[in-house]
C-alpha cells in the first residue's frame, strides 16, 4: 500500500487520533457528540493533512466542532473570523508601517546629530541629490542614501531597508500565526462565505501547501501541519478551487437520538424524560415548513429555559408559551403554536 | 477496489457532479485510511472527498448504494467489482412465493403473517427485525423477474401495497394510543407518537428500497442500474416536466437560492463601483501617517436600483415556471426599487398587493393561483388579449427606468398576437426580456409565436431550470 506521502500530499505528521472510534470517544469526552460522518471526516483530515470545509445551517455546531477538536487534542485554537472586506493585511500579515516610518525618522535624527555641519547625511562626494537636506522627506532620503555606499559611520539605505523589513516590523495575523506556531494548532477560518470570491484566493496557498510567501522574507513553512476547519453558512457558492482543496462535511440537524443525547449532556439538571420530549417536539417542528427551523443551539436554550422554569413535562400550553426561545419569526411562531395544538394527520 | 472506484467516479460525473482528478486521487487516498469492511465509513470517506455540495448528496447516495450495494446474504460489502454491463447473474432473484434464506424471521410464513410480524416489529421499534422482515417481504411480494426492464419503483410500489403500508400508520398510532399508560394521549403527545411512527415507516421504506436495489444490482449489474436510477440535480430539473417530488425539491432549493442571490447582488451593488474621492476623510486619515495621504478614502457608491414589471403566464403548462420566477423575483424585491407583478391566462390581473401583504412568498404564490382574476373567456392562454388589456390599464406603469419581464411559452392558441403592444413597451421601457421555459428547439413550432414577440424584445432567454433562472436574475439586478 502506497503511503499518502508518495501521492504528493503534505506529510501529516504523527496521528492525533487512533481511528474513527477514537475520534468519537475523545470528542464525546470533551463534550461534543459526533456522529459517524463527523468522526470519519475529522479522522481523515488528520491522516490526509487536508482542511475540512464544514457547511450547514446556522447553529448546528460547526464552530463548536473546531473548538472541541482543539480542546481534546490539546492544541491552540487560532481563529480567523471572516467578514466582507477582509484582506491580506488582516488575514496573513502586515508590515507595521507606522513603526517603519518612525524607524526611518529616528535614523534621520541620528544622522543629523552625527553630521552637524549641515551637509546631507552620508552623501557621497559629488552626490547627485540636490534636494537632500537633513529635513528631507522620507522619500528623499533613500535617493540620497542609495549612492552612499560605505559612508563612514552612518547606515546605508540598504541596511535600513533590510532592517525595516525584518521580523521586528512584521505584524502576524491569524493565518501566519497558525503556520509559524511551534506548538500544535487548530486553525478555524469562520464563515468563509462572507469574504469576496477574489479574497478566497488568499487562502489557497495556505490550505494546500501549508505555507505563506512573504516577498521580503521568503516562504514560511508550517513546522507541523495544523488541523484546519473552514465553516460556511452557505450564503454563496464557494469557488471550485477552494472546495477542491478541502474535505467536505455537511452538518445538518441531528437525528432524534443524537439530539436527545446532546440535550442530556449539555443541559445540567435535565431529566431523561424531558430531554426526550424536547428532542421529539423539536423534530416535529422541523418537519413543518418554517422559515427558520430551530437549530441545535436554540434547542439547548429551550431545554435550559424549561429546566429553569421547573417544568418536568411539556404540554401544548407550556410549549406554546416558551416557543419564542426556539423560533424567531412571527409567522413561524403562529404556525407552530397552531400545529402543536392539533394531533397532526396521517398524511404527510 | 481501484477499478470499482473509477467506475464510481465516472458514474458521479455522468450524474452531473463535478468530480475533478485531484478529488478522485484524494478519494483513493482516503480509502486507505478506513477499514474496508466498514461500509458506512467507506461511504463517509468517499462523500468527504468527492461531494462538495449538499445538493449533490442525494445523487451521490444513489450511486453509492448501487455501486457498493450489499451483495450476497451478509451485510459486509463484497470484494468483487461490479459485474460490468447488464450482467446475467440472476441467481439472487427468487421466483414468487419462495422466501430467501437470509431473512431473520426464518421459516415459511404466509403473506398476512409476514405483514403482521412486520407490524409488530415496527410497533416495538425493533429495527434489526424490521430490516430482516422487509427483505423477506421483497422476496415474497415484489415479484421480481430476472432481466425484466422495470424500474425499482415498480417493485417498491408492489411490495408496499401488499404490506398495506398506507394503512399501517393509522394502526400503529391507534395501538400506541391504546397502549398509553394512564389517561388518553393529549393532542401533542399523539402528534409526537405519529411523528415517531412515520419515521419508522420511512425506515421500513428505505429497507425495502435497499433490498430491491441489491437484487437489481445482482440482476443487471451496477453500471446499467445506476444509469436507470440517475435523477437530475435540483438545479437542473426542468420546470415544464417536473414531477410532484421534483417540484418539492425545487421548492426547497429556491429559498437558499434567493438568499444567495440577494447577498451576491447586495454585495455587488456596494462594491461594484467606488464612489468619488472623499477629500475630508482622506485628510483626516493622513494625520496618522504624518500628513502623508497614504490611504485614499472614497464615498460609498449609490447606484440606482432598477424598477421591475413582471408579466407572467400562469396557465397550466407553464404555471410552475411562473411560480418559481415570481417567487424568486419577490424574494429579491429589496434589490429593486419597485416590483410590480401581473399574471394572466386570457384575462390579466395585478398581484403585487398579494405579495406585499403576505409575509411568506410561498404562501403568496399559492394565493395568486386562487385569487387572481385571470380567466376572460375560456381559460386558454391568449397573449394578445392579455397584453392589450395590460397596455390599456397599466401601460403608464412603464417608464424609462423600468425593466419588463414577460414569462411564458408564447403558445397563443392561434389567437391574434397583438405584437404592437410589445413594440410600444419595448420602446418605452429600459429593457424588455422574454423568458421562455421551453427548449430553444421548440420555439416557433406549432402555435408558438415567440419569434413574433421576440422581434420587439431586447432578448429572449431560454430558462428551463433553476440554474438558468439564477443566471438570468443575477445579470438583471
Amino acid at each position: 500500500m502506497a503511503g499518502p506521502g508518495a501521492l504528493g500530499f503534505p506529510d501529516p505528521g504523527p496521528a492525533r487520533f487512533d481511528g474513527v472510534d477514537d475520534v468519537r470517544r475523545r470528542l464525546a469526552a470533551g463534550g461534543y457528540l459526533a456522529d459517524e460522518a463527523i468522526a470519519s471526516v475529522v479522522h481523515l483530515a488528520d491522516r490526509l493533512a487536508k482542511p475540512v470545509l464544514v457547511e450547514g445551517p446556522a447553529g448546528t455546531g460547526k464552530t463548536e466542532l473546531a473548538k472541541s477538536v482543539a480542546r481534546v487534542t490539546g492544541s491552540r485554537l487560532v481563529r480567523l473570523q471572516c467578514y466582507e472586506g477582509l484582506d491580506e493585511s488582516k488575514a496573513l500579515y502586515e508590515w507595521n508601517y507606522r513603526k517603519q516610518l518612525l524607524r526611518i525618522q529616528a535614523q534621520q535624527v541620528l544622522d543629523a546629530g552625527a553630521a552637524p555641519d549641515g551637509t546631507a547625511p552620508g552623501a557621497a562626494p559629488g552626490g547627485t541629490a540636490p534636494g537632500a537636506a537633513p529635513g528631507g522627506t522620507a522619500s528623499g532620503t533613500p535617493a540620497a542614501g542609495a549612492s552612499a555606499r560605505g559612508g563612514a559611520g552612518a547606515l546605508t539605505w540598504r541596511d535600513v531597508e533590510e532592517d525595516i523589513f525584518s521580523e521586528d516590523f512584521l505584524l502576524e495575523r491569524p493565518l501566519l500565526q497558525a503556520i509559524r506556531s511551534t506548538d500544535p494548532v487548530v486553525l478555524l477560518i469562520d464563515e468563509v462565505d462572507r469574504v469576496e470570491l477574489e479574497t478566497e484566493a488568499l487562502l489557497l496557498e495556505i490550505l494546500s501547501e501549508y505555507q505563506v510567501s512573504i516577498p521580503e522574507l521568503g516562504t514560511v513553512r508550517a513546522q507541523r501541519v495544523p488541523l484546519v476547519f473552514l465553516t460556511s453558512n452557505n450564503t454563496r457558492e464557494l469557488s471550485e478551487a477552494l472546495k477542491r482543496r478541502c474535505l467536505y462535511l455537511h452538518l445538518d440537524y441531528p437525528d432524534l437520538d443524537r439530539e436527545r443525547a446532546i440535550v442530556a449532556s449539555r443541559v445540567p439538571g435535565i431529566g431523561e424524560e424531558l430531554a426526550d420530549q424536547v428532542a421529539r417536539i423539536v423534530r416535529s417542528l422541523r418537519s413543518l415548513e418554517l422559515k427558520k427551523p430551530p437549530s441545535v443551539s436554540e434547542t439547548l436554550d429551550w431545554a435550559r429555559t424549561l429546566v429553569l422554569l421547573g417544568i418536568e413535562q411539556v404540554d401544548a400550553a407550556t410549549a406554546t408559551s416558551t416557543l419564542n426561545v426556539l423560533l424567531k419569526y412571527r409567522t413561524d411562531l403562529e404556525r407552530a403554536a397552531k400545529e402543536l395544538e392539533t394531533a397532526g394527520t396521517d398524511r404527510g | 477496489m481501484l477499478e470499482l472506484l473509477t467506475g464510481f467516479v465516472e458514474e458521479l460525473r455522468a450524474a452531473g457532479l463535478p468530480v475533478s482528478l485531484t478529488e478522485s486521487i484524494d478519494a483513493a487516498a482516503a480509502v486507505h485510511h478506513v477499514p474496508v469492511e466498514d461500509r458506512q465509513a467507506l461511504k463517509y470517506a468517499l462523500a468527504a472527498t468527492l461531494v462538495k455540495s449538499a445538493d449533490h448528496w442525494k445523487a451521490f447516495e444513489t450511486a453509492f448504494e448501487v455501486y457498493f450495494a450489499r451483495r450476497g446474504g451478509g451485510d459486509a460489502m463484497g470484494d468483487e467489482p461490479g459485474a460490468p454491463g447488464g450482467g446475467a447473474t440472476a441467481g439472487e432473484v427468487q421466483p414468487d412465493g419462495a422466501s430467501p434464506g437470509d431473512g431473520g424471521g426464518g421459516g415459511t410464513v404466509s403473506g398476512e403473517d409476514l405483514a403482521e410480524q412486520l407490524y409488530r416489529a415496527l410497533l416495538a421499534g425493533d429495527d434489526a427485525r424490521m430490516v430482516a422482515l422487509a427483505r423477506m417481504a421483497v422476496g415474497r411480494f415484489a415479484g421480481m423477474e430476472p432481466g425484466r426492464p422495470v424500474g425499482g419503483t415498480y417493485y417498491l410500489y408492489r411490495t408496499l401495497r401488499q404490506l398495506d403500508v398506507d394503512g399501517m400508520l393509522g394502526r400503529l398510532v391507534q395501538a400506541a394510543r391504546e397502549g398509553a399508560p394512564g389517561a388518553a394521549l393529549s393532542p401533542l403527545e399523539e402528534r409526537l407518537v405519529r411523528d415517531e411512527m412515520r419515521q419508522r415507516l420511512a425506515r421500513l421504506r428505505a429497507a425495502v428500497e435497499d433490498e430491491i436495489r441489491r437484487r437489481l444490482v445482482a440482476d443487471r449489474g451496477a453500471q446499467a442500474l445506476a444509469r436507470s436510477l440517475r435523477a437530475p440535480l435540483p438545479d437542473e430539473i426542468e420546470f415544464m416536466h417536473a414531477t410532484r417530488d421534483e417540484l418539492r425539491a425545487l421548492q426547497r432549493a429556491i429559498r437558499p437560492l434567493s438568499r444567495k442571490l440577494a447577498v451576491r447582488l447586495a454585495r455587488r451593488r456596494r462594491r461594484g463601483r467606488t464612489g468619488p474621492l472623499d477629500f475630508r476623510s482622506t485628510l483626516r486619515h493622513s494625520l496618522s501617517t504624518g500628513g502623508v495621504p497614504a490611504e485614499l478614502r472614497f464615498r460609498p457608491p449609490h447606484p440606482a436600483k432598477p424598477e421591475l414589471v413582471v408579466i407572467a403566464d400562469i396557465s397550466g403548462s407553464v404555471a410552475s415556471f411562473a411560480r418559481f420566477t415570481l417567487h424568486l423575483v419577490h424574494a429579491l424585491s429589496d434589490q429593486f426599487s419597485k416590483v410590480r407583478s401581473f399574471v394572466f391566462i386570457d384575462g390579466i390581473d395585478e398581484v403585487t398587493g398579494i405579495f406585499d401583504r403576505a409575509d411568506d412568498v410561498a404562501e403568496a404564490v399559492h394565493r395568486v393561483n386562487t385569487e387572481a382574476d385571470v380567466v376572460w373567456v375560456d381559460g386558454h392562454s391568449d397573449y394578445g388579449h392579455a397584453l392589450g388589456v395590460f397596455w390599456e390599464r397599466w401601460g403608464d406603469a412603464i417608464t424609462h427606468r423600468t425593466s419588463v419581464l414577460v414569462l411564458g411559452d408564447a403558445r397563443n392558441n392561434y389567437h391574434a398576437p397583438q405584437a404592437w403592444v410589445l413594440q410600444e413597451i419595448g420602446q418605452r421601457a429600459r429593457h424588455l426580456y422574454w423568458l421562455n421555459p421551453e427548449p430553444r428547439s421548440y420555439w416557433g413550432s406549432g402555435d408558438s409565436i415567440v419569434d413574433v414577440y421576440g422581434a420587439h424584445c431586447d432578448d429572449v432567454v431560454e430558462v428551463r431550470n433553476l440554474r438558468q433562472l439564477e443566471q438570468f436574475v443575477g445579470q438583471l439586478a
